[in-house]
């Protein structure tokens, strides 16, 4: 064995959060600070002006490998919203097709003084790759902000998910939540998961069919349902994941139909939840595939209020490393 | 300054009260800034028997010390259920020291809209002024060294009263 | 017997006659551990303790504090640049290595062979042994002109990390193979299980979010190679296992009286997923690292003999490694931590010295039927004098491999070698 106790490296010396690149191994404190940030920021959408000037000069580059518009325009959002400058980068079609390296790209980006890195990618550990070259570079001043590498972490959806559960719920502790679909391929769930045990959720159960589970997910505390029943029974919170296209008609699935009548959230499946149990989904959604129409868009869904939070929450991370 | 010399906080919102009355419109609105000023402001809508709510301004997104200091481990947020627009309004503070709270709290109150006026309130002028700002009323003149810090806390039966701090 | 490359071409070199005294002399094939003089004539091992008849040491090689066993002999070694990575392997004690055919071009053509031998030969280094391709290009379709390969100086075939489909394919080559009693190295890894997997199907890829390898993928692999190997008799070599499982099998197929040998590489001995850490590419390896109760068995099978050791050898650039996890090439420089790696896991492990010696000395040797790894009389002087208690630091100025990728860097190792010699003469010496 290496014998190597390794820091985390998203905290700096002092033990700040200096870069957010998943929930995993971050203290309660940290997240629980998060979300009261976020709480005063929400108030700054219902103003005339809806900017603070907390990162005036600063600049946030979207640097997103993977193409999100959604995420990519709230992480544009919150950043404007904090007066700063935001250029995004489409790099799909830009330098890294002529064979610029990964990290010749991020050398760029801080020739030209970003302050920011906001980055999402197709493989995951990326942002650590990121972060490790700065440090080698003498450059640990730039923040890395993770907005999803590849199946690992996605952890600003993951506090904005726990912000609507606290919001809606005010206690972790006691709170039975499922997390259901594909969560082998989902770096939402591993964030949900990692963020839902250190805030003290009482339960967490993973469901899905054993084709979508990944190996040994029990470690990462959670409790494994292959029924939807048993997954849903008495619950209060049921968070949706989305069924991408290309899992569906092959060895991990038959078909879209089959998964909707076993594992679909019916007004019927949801029922067994409590009564007063919310419905979340990361979006976007496959209506008719992993939710029906009537339940995503009855009372008991909070899908679009996932989204406000998730400025707030955007907002209160970028400002909180920013400071730091 | 020995303890003793410390004056009664509530008896000055008594008195700040007492310099604001005549200035009153029927518009105006108080602003306290978090925490001081807004226990301050407190008291002085129940002294001064006004009807509506008043605002409560948290300078933390506003302040200019962001780059060295980050952003404050406790933000309590704003809340201005009212429109700025046209309203002669109040700040209200507990100690006016630098002028820069003063002017993070103005520049956020412009982000609401634009107020026919402001006046500050404060209990304390300590001087030492790093900015062009001055308070209309204040109840108490005080020079301290720079490593003092003059604070304003509720006590155990919920009065307000002064300490101070030595950061020497 | 056993095959053995001419002798290096040092023609114009008078013929030494060396001795190395005060050394603690271990040769695990002869059973010998003691502090006894070697003596070397005409670059072969003359005599133990005593010199022979009429002997005048040209040079005279103190070996106090250290140990003198046989060159280390190691089954895979990737030759990216041969020079750097020959003069590598001297500076690790390893006189002799195999190397895979998936070089670039594959070695599937005798040419390519004789041109890789010659080089090799002049350079006057350790001594190369080629591997070649079972199939063309590797391809998995074709047989390879073994014969002519094996005639130009292959000691054995395989398929290196490329999967062979088609099960009759693989059927065929191991019957022609066994016609003419040439050894077949594989590595089982069964393509589809393993899929685009590129970490341990276990609790830390699925904390990591990365695609995993099932053991099974290992085991699958293993037994049907097992079965055709069983039916077509041919000397199969299973190479760079990985699992519990894996070596279970070959245990057992041993202790069915199959003729069947494997290895595990030296890093396999004593890292496993955890040391992935925070994606560390330098943990990414072909196999993966698995748990650690996966490692604690590849110990066991080293130490009880079931499986050899070797340094799976493959440097990668810093532009190869400086990439996500799952874009980085696996793998890691092994030549000169094969000794300090080998002799860190017998002291954890309680293993003896000689025996530990073994796995990377005679085991290695008889595996590719080659005629070294011993101290035996009159056989060639390929010797390894190392000291057992100095440490040292792995870092790009103490490799001399042109890569500098593994997850030791920055560590420090206790074994080092001090003098090396190949046909008796002193081709490393630090």
């Amino acid at each position: 064995m290496l014998n190597r106790p390794q820091s985390n490296p998203q905290l700096n010396a002092k033990g700040e959060l200096t870069h957010l690149l998943s929930i995993d191994g971050l203290p309660r404190e940290a997240l629980i600070r998060i979300l009261d940030t976020a709480s005063s920021f929400l108030e700054i959408s219902d103003r005339d002006v809806k900017k603070v000037p907390l990162l005036r000069g600063k600049s946030v580059f979207n640097l997103f490998f993977e193409n999100s518009t959604r995420t990519r325009t709230t992480f544009e959002i919150a950043a404007k919203r904090l007066s700063a400058d935001v250029i995004n980068l489409d790099v799909a079609r830009s330098s890294t097709a002529k064979g610029e390296t990964l990290l010749d790209t991020v050398d760029n980006l801080v020739a030209m003084h970003a302050d920011m890195l906001v980055v999402r990618h197709a493989a995951s550990g990326t942002p650590y790759l990121i972060v490790d070259h700065l440090q080698r570079i003498g450059r640990a001043d730039v923040h890395v902000v993770n907005a999803g590498d590849g199946r690992h972490a996605h952890p600003t959806q993951g506090l904005l998910d726990m912000y609507t559960i606290r919001h809606y719920k005010k206690d972790f502790s006691g709170l039975t939540v499922a997390i259901v679909g594909d969560i082998l391929h989902s770096r939402v769930a591993r964030s949900d998961i990692h963020a839902l045990n250190t805030l003290g959720a009482g339960e967490v159960r993973a469901v899905g069919p054993q084709t979508l589970l990944p190996t040994a997910i029990e470690k990462m505390g959670v409790r494994v349902c292959m029924d939807l029943q048993t997954g849903l029974k008495d619950c209060d919170v049921v968070i949706m994941l989305r069924l991408q296209n290309e899992r569906m008609n092959g060895a991990l699935l038959p078909s879209a139909r089959e998964y909707f009548r076993c594992y679909g959230l019916t007004p019927r499946a949801l029922a067994l939840a409590k009564p007063d149990a919310i419905v979340m989904h990361p979006g976007p959604m496959n209506r008719g595939v992993e939710i029906d129409s009537l339940v995503a868009d009855g009372p008991q869904a909070v899908i679009l209020p996932q989204v406000t939070f998730g400025i707030a929450v955007r907002m209160a991370v970028l400002s909180i490393l920013a400071g730091n | 300054m020995p303890l003793s010399a410390l004056p009664d906080a509530e008896a000055q919102c008594v008195a700040l009260a007492q310099m604001i009355r005549p200035q009153l419109q029927a518009d105006t609105m108080l602003v306290g800034i978090h925490s001081g000023g807004a226990w301050i402001a407190r008291r002085l809508r129940e002294l001064l028997e006004l009807p509506g709510e008043i605002g409560l301004i948290d300078v933390s997104f506003y302040r200019d010390d962001f780059g060295e200091k980050g952003l404050h481990p406790q933000v309590k947020g704003t809340s201005i259920p009212f429109s700025v627009e046209g309203r002669p309004l109040i700040l209200v503070d507990d100690v006016l020291y630098t002028g820069r709270t003063t002017r993070a709290a103005i520049n956020e109150l412009f982000d609401y809209g634009r107020p026919a006026s402001i006046k500050l309130a404060v209990l304390a002028d300590r001087g030492g002024r790093e900015l062009p700002i001055d308070a209309e009323f204040c109840t108490w003149q005080v020079e301290l060294p720079a490593t003092e810090e003059l604070v304003l806390e509720p006590d155990a039966d919920g009065r307000l009263q002064w300490k101070f701090v030595d950061h020497a | 017997m056993g095959k053995e490359l001419s002798g290096h071409s040092n023609g114009h070199l008078p013929s030494l006659s060396l001795r190395i005294s005060n050394g603690r002399l271990i040769d695990p094939q002869n059973d010998i551990d003691a502090t006894v003089d070697l003596f070397i004539v005409d670059g072969r091992i003359a005599a133990l303790g005593q010199p022979p008849a009429n002997f005048s040491a040209t040079r005279t090689i103190d070996a106090a504090g250290c140990i003198v066993c046989p060159g280390l002999i190691d089954l895979s070694t990737r030759l990216t640049s041969l020079e750097s990575e020959l003069v590598a392997a001297v500076a690790g004690g390893v006189t002799a290595l195999a190397c895979p055919p998936d070089s670039k071009p594959a070695l599937d053509e005798p040419g390519l062979v004789e041109r890789l031998v010659r080089h090799s030969e002049a350079l006057g280094l350790a001594r190369v042994y080629p591997i070649g391709a079972l199939t063309q290009q590797l391809a998995g379709e074709k047989l390879s002109e073994m014969g002519s390969l094996a005639r130009a100086g292959c000691i054995a075939f395989s398929q290196a990390k490329q999967p062979i489909f088609d099960t009759q394919v693989l059927l065929r080559a191991m019957q022609y193979a066994a016609t003419f009693s040439y050894a077949v190295h594989l590595q089982p890894q069964d393509h589809y299980l393993a899929h685009d997997g590129v970490a341990h199907d276990g609790e830390v890829a699925s904390r990591l979010g990365l695609a995993g390898i099932p053991v099974c993928a290992e085991t699958v692999a293993i037994a049907t190679a097992l079965q055709l190997a069983r039916q077509t008799g041919v000397r199969l070599h299973l190479a760079r296992l990985s699992s519990a499982a894996g070596v279970a099998l070959v245990a057992e197929a041993r202790r069915c009286g199959l003729p069947v040998s494997c290895d595990v590489s030296v890093h396999h001995l004593h890292l496993s997923e955890k040391d992935i850490g925070y994606f560390d590419s330098r943990a990414r390896f072909c196999p993966p690292l698995r748990a650690k109760s996966d490692r604690d068995a590849l110990r066991a099978a080293a130490a009880d003999g079931t499986a050899a050791v070797c340094s799976d050898h493959t440097p990668v650039d810093e532009d190869g490694k400086q990439l996500p996890f799952a874009e980085a090439a696996p793998g890691a420089t092994g030549l000169e931590l094969l000794l300090p790696l080998t002799l860190q896991w017998a002291a954890e492990t309680g293993v003896p010295l000689s025996r530990a010696l073994a796995r990377i000395t005679s085991d290695p040797a008889a595996i590719l039927g080659i005629a070294s790894g011993s101290l035996g009389l009159s056989t060639l002087a390929d010797i390894c004098i190392f000291d057992p208690a100095e440490i040292w630091p792995i870092n790009a100025q103490t490799l001399r491999s042109q890569g500098k990728n593994t997850p030791f860097l920055g560590h420090q190792l206790s074994g080092r070698v001090k003098t090396t010699l190949v046909g008796g003469r002193v081709v490393f010496e630090s």
